[in-house]
C-alpha cells in the first residue's frame, strides 16, 4: 500500500498506510491531505488528536489517519466531540462532517458555536448526499438538480458559516478545497480556543458535478451569486466553554454534597396506626412547606412520614396539594386512596379533592375554611376559622397545626422543634402559626 | 437519626459516591431534580454537568466524555428515552459504560408528565435497533435508589455497556422517611489499566472468548484510541468480514447473556406454605410488601418476589421462586409488560396473571389482597 505520491517519513505524517477510498476528482481527498498538512503544522502528538467523523463519505475519513478517532452516528458528531473536549480539554478534537450533518445535526452545530466549546468542525460541503445517491441537502443551491430535486431545488441553501458566526463562534472560515492556504487555516482554527468551523466547498464528481455540469468555476460563481462571504469570516478571542466553566465553578472539596438533614426522635406520638392526611390549598399558600414541617415533626416524634406533593406545571397558579402519611411502621406504600383526614384551604384545593370527599365515610374527618360552604361528603366537616388571625400569619401551617392537635397526631413540641430546625427567616413566623393553630385545636 | 428524602436525592448521592464526574441532561418532569442537583453538586467535586440543547446532545456528550475517561450519567423520562434511542445503540456497539436513569411517567408521547407509570420496561430492553441486550436495574425504595445507582455504575464498568436505572415519578418525587445510616454503599470497580501496547497500538476491542470484556480504552491516556459505531474489527476499523462480524455480534450478546448470575438482583420473601406468589418492581413493590404484611397479619400466606434487575430477566431466581407455587400475580403500572417475561419463565407450569393500573395512581395494597382472594 502507498501513503501517496510524496515520500515522507512516518513521523512526518498523521495518515496511516491505507489509501483513500474516494472517487476520482472528489474533493475529500484534497481536503484530507490539507488536514494532514495542518496536523504537521500543529506538530501535535497523534494520541492527543481525536478525529470525530460523522456519516457519509466524509464519515469514512478517520480510518485513514493514525490519530485517535471516534466514528459515531449521523449528525451527532458535534455532541460526541463536545463531550470528549469537555472531559479532557487538553485534547485537540476535530469533527469531519458532510453537508448532510449540518441538516440533521444543525441544532448541535448552533449550540456548540453559541457555547464556544473548543472543538474544530470541518464541513466537507459538496452540496449533496454523495454516499446515498446524490440527494439534495441543506446546502444544495436553489435550482440545482439532484436525485430528489429533479425539477430543480426549491430550497434556499443554509449559510453554514454565517449561522455559526452570528451565534458567536470564535473562528469561522469559508473556503474551498482549492484553497492553497487551507492547512494554515485549519491549524489556525484548531489553535483558536473557542468553537471553530470551516465550511469547505468542494466537488462531488459522482453526483453533483454530473447532474449540474458543475465545475470549479461554477462553484466560485455560485458562492458569488449567493453572496456568501469567503475567507476568515470571524476570528474573535473567546474563551473555550470548558475553561470558562472550570473558572466559574472552582472545586469545593470541603463542602459536603447533599448532607442529610438528620432528625433524632425525641418526642413521643400516640399514633398507633397508619394515618393519611391530605392538605388541599392554592399556590402561594405554603401548603408544601407546612406539610414538610409536619413531616419532620413526625420524624422527631418517632414516626415515619411520607409526603407527595401535587401542583400544576404552571407553579404559581391553581391548586397545591400535599398527601401526607404518618405511621409508626416504615411506609412502603406512599399512595393515598381514601384519606383519614382532609384539610381544605381554598377553592382551588377543593376542586382537586372530589374523589377523596366522595370516598370518605363517617369515620373520616374533614376540616375546611368556612367560606367553602357545604362540602359533598359523608364525613363530618369541621370549620377552621382563621379569619381573625393577623394578616401575615402562615394560615396553612396554623390550620394544619390545629388539625394535628385536634386529632392528637403529633405533640406541639415536635412541631415547634421542627420550626426551630428550619430556616431562620421563617422561624418566628412558623412558631407563631403553630401557636395560633394549636390554640384552636381543643375547640375542633 | 432519620431524614425525609426522596429517590432523586438518593440517586444523586449514589452517583456521586460511585465516582460519577460527568452528567448531561435535558429538563423533563419528573427527572429534572436529578439534573438540577447534578448541575449544583458535580462542579464542586471537580466534575462537570451540562444541560444539553436536547436529549440527543445530552447522551451524545455523555458518550464522548466517557471516551475521554469520565464516568457519566444522564437522566430523563420516557419521552427522553425515545430521543436517546440511537445513542443507546451506539453505546452498545461502541461498548461504552454509561448509566441512564429513566424516571418513568405515564405514556405514550407527552403522556402524563406528573403521573407515575412503569410503561418503559420493554422499551428500554428493545429501544434501539439490532436487539442486543442491555442491563436494567429497578430500585423499589428510596434507599435502594442509592445502592442500585452505585450498582449501575459498577455493572456499566464491568460489562462496558449502558445500564438503565428504572425508577418512576412516585419513587423519585415523593419524600419518605429513611434511616440516615441505612444507605448501603457497594464497591464500584476502578477502570482497569490497560497493558502497554508497545509500538503497535493495543486493540480497543476483543471478541474472544466471546463473554470476556476487555478494559475500556479512552483518549488522553497515552495511546491512540479508535472508536466506532459501525460493525468493526478489534482495532475499530469498519469490516464486512463475515467471521469478524459474527464474532463481534456474538460478543455483544454473550458478555451480558452469559453473566446473568452476576447481574441478578431480587428479594424473595418466601412464606412457608404459600402457594401464591406476587411479583413486582419499583414503587409497585412497596405496595406489594405492604399488602403481604397485611395478608400475613390475617393468617394468609403469600410469598413475594421484588425484582431489582429487570434485564436480563433473572430467570434462575424466578424459577426458584416458582417452586411450590400454584399461582403468580405480576403487578405493574402498565398493561402487563413484565408479565410476558414471567410467563415465558413459568412456561405454562404455573398460572400467571397480571394486576395492572394505568390511571396514574399506584396499585394499592387492597388491590393485591383482592387479586389474591
Amino acid at each position: 500500500m502507498s501513503a501517496g505520491p510524496t515520500t515522507i517519513t512516518p513521523l512526518a505524517t498523521y495518515r496511516n498506510e491505507s489509501p483513500y477510498p474516494f472517487c476520482p476528482g472528489c474533493g475529500h481527498t484534497v481536503i484530507l491531505n490539507h488536514l494532514n498538512e495542518a496536523f504537521r503544522l500543529l506538530d501535535r502528538d497523534p494520541r492527543e488528536i481525536v478525529l470525530v467523523s460523522d456519516i457519509g463519505c466524509a464519515g469514512l475519513s478517520d480510518q485513514y489517519f493514525a490519530t485517535s478517532a471516534f466514528h459515531g452516528l449521523h449528525g451527532r458528531s458535534v455532541t460526541y466531540a463536545c463531550g470528549i473536549k469537555l472531559a479532557r480539554p487538553e485534547l485537540d478534537v476535530l469533527v469531519v462532517m458532510g453537508d448532510g450533518g449540518t441538516g440533521i445535526g444543525g441544532t448541535h452545530l448552533i449550540n456548540a458555536a453559541r457555547r464556544n466549546i473548543g472543538i474544530t468542525v470541518l464541513v466537507f460541503n459538496n452540496l449533496n448526499f454523495g454516499m446515498t445517491g446524490g440527494q439534495h441537502s441543506t446546502t444544495t443551491p436553489a435550482g440545482a438538480v439532484t436525485s430528489t430535486t429533479t425539477a430543480g431545488n426549491l430550497e434556499r441553501p443554509l449559510d453554514v458559516a454565517a449561522t455559526a458566526a452570528v451565534n458567536g463562534a470564535g473562528y469561522v472560515y469559508r473556503g474551498t478545497s482549492f484553497d492553497k492556504d487551507l492547512p494554515a487555516r485549519i491549524a489556525e482554527a484548531v489553535r483558536a480556543p473557542g468553537f471553530a468551523i470551516l465550511d469547505i466547498w468542494e466537488l462531488c464528481t459522482a453526483y453533483y458535478v454530473r447532474g449540474n455540469q458543475f465545475s470549479r468555476q461554477a462553484l466560485f460563481a455560485t458562492l458569488d451569486e449567493l453572496g456568501f462571504a469567503t475567507g476568515v469570516v470571524r476570528h474573535e478571542e473567546v474563551a473555550d466553554y470548558g475553561a470558562a466553566y472550570r473558572a466559574a465553578n472552582p472545586p469545593r472539596p470541603d463542602s459536603p454534597s447533599l448532607p442529610p438533614k438528620g432528625l433524632e426522635p425525641r418526642f413521643a406520638a400516640a399514633l398507633a396506626r397508619r394515618f393519611e392526611l391530605v392538605v388541599a390549598g392554592s399556590a402561594g399558600q405554603k401548603v408544601r412547606t407546612a406539610v414538610r414541617l409536619a413531616s419532620e415533626a413526625a420524624i422527631l416524634s418517632g414516626l415515619a412520614a411520607s409526603q407527595r406533593d401535587d401542583y400544576p406545571v404552571t407553579v404559581q397558579t391553581g391548586h397545591s396539594l400535599s398527601a401526607q402519611i404518618l405511621s409508626p411502621e416504615p411506609i412502603e406504600y406512599t399512595g393515598v386512596e381514601t384519606p383519614d383526614a382532609l384539610l381544605v384551604l381554598s377553592t382551588d384545593g377543593l376542586k382537586k379533592v372530589g374523589r377523596h370527599l366522595a370516598a370518605m365515610g363517617e369515620d373520616g374527618r374533614v376540616f375546611a375554611v368556612p367560606e367553602l360552604g357545604e362540602l359533598p361528603t359523608r364525613a363530618p366537616v369541621t370549620p377552621i376559622d382563621l379569619s381573625r388571625a393577623p394578616g401575615k400569619l402562615n394560615r396553612s401551617l396554623a390550620a394544619l397545626a390545629a388539625v394535628l392537635g385536634a386529632l392528637g397526631l403529633l405533640p406541639k413540641e415536635a412541631l415547634e422543634e421542627a420550626a426551630r430546625l428550619g430556616p431562620e427567616e421563617y422561624r418566628a413566623g412558623n412558631l407563631a402559626a403553630i401557636a395560633a393553630g394549636w390554640s384552636l385545636a381543643s375547640g375542633l | 437519626m432519620r431524614e425525609l428524602t426522596d429517590g432523586s436525592t438518593a440517586i444523586v448521592r449514589g452517583a456521586l459516591d460511585a465516582g460519577c464526574d460527568f452528567f448531561a441532561g435535558y429538563p423533563i418532569t419528573p427527572a429534572s431534580p436529578i439534573l438540577m442537583m447534578m448541575m449544583r453538586e458535580l462542579p464542586r467535586r471537580g466534575g462537570m454537568a451540562i444541560q444539553g440543547e436536547d436529549e440527543i446532545a445530552s447522551i451524545g456528550m455523555c458518550i464522548g466524555a466517557t471516551m475521554s475517561g469520565a464516568r457519566a450519567m444522564t437522566a430523563t423520562s420516557g419521552p427522553g428515552i425515545s430521543l436517546y434511542s440511537e445513542n443507546i445503540g451506539l453505546a452498545i456497539m461502541g461498548e461504552v459504560p454509561l448509566v441512564i436513569v429513566d424516571v418513568q411517567r405515564m405514556g405514550p408521547a407527552t403522556g402524563g408528565a406528573t403521573t407515575t407509570g412503569q410503561g418503559d420496561v420493554q422499551f428500554v430492553r428493545w429501544g434501539t435497533g439490532g436487539g442486543y441486550p442491555i442491563i436494567a436495574l429497578a430500585p423499589s425504595s428510596v434507599p435502594e435508589c442509592y445502592t442500585l445507582t452505585m450498582d449501575a455504575f459498577d455493572l456499566a464498568e464491568r460489562f462496558r455497556c449502558p445500564v438503565f436505572l428504572m425508577t418512576d415519578k412516585e419513587l423519585n418525587l415523593t419524600a419518605t422517611t429513611v434511616e440516615v445510616d441505612g444507605w448501603r454503599a457497594v464497591p464500584v470497580r476502578e477502570r482497569p489499566a490497560r497493558a502497554a501496547g508497545g509500538d503497535a497500538p493495543l486493540p480497543p476491542y476483543r471478541y474472544d472468548p466471546p463473554a470476556d470484556v476487555p478494559p475500556l480504552a479512552h483518549y488522553g491516556a497515552g495511546e491512540v484510541v479508535r472508536f466506532t459505531g459501525s460493525t468493526h474489527d478489534e482495532r475499530a476499523f469498519i469490516t464486512k468480514d463475515r467471521a469478524t462480524v459474527e464474532r463481534l455480534n456474538r460478543h455483544l450478546a454473550a458478555k451480558i447473556d452469559d453473566h446473568g448470575d452476576e447481574i441478578e438482583r431480587v428479594t424473595l420473601d418466601r412464606q412457608p406454605g404459600a402457594t401464591t406468589l406476587w411479583i413486582a418492581y419499583g414503587s409497585t413493590a412497596g405496595a406489594m410488601r405492604a399488602a403481604a404484611a397485611a395478608a400475613r397479619a390475617t393468617g394468609r400466606a403469600v410469598s413475594t418476589l421484588t425484582v431489582q434487575s429487570l434485564w436480563p430477566v433473572p430467570e434462575r431466581a424466578i424459577r426458584e421462586a416458582l417452586a411450590g407455587i400454584e399461582r403468580v400475580v405480576v403487578a405493574e403500572l402498565n398493561h402487563g409488560q413484565y408479565r410476558r417475561e414471567v410467563e415465558r419463565v413459568a412456561a405454562g407450569r404455573v398460572a400467571v396473571s397480571g394486576l395492572h393500573r394505568i390511571d396514574g395512581e399506584l396499585i394499592a395494597p387492597e388491590q393485591f389482597l383482592e387479586a389474591a382472594a
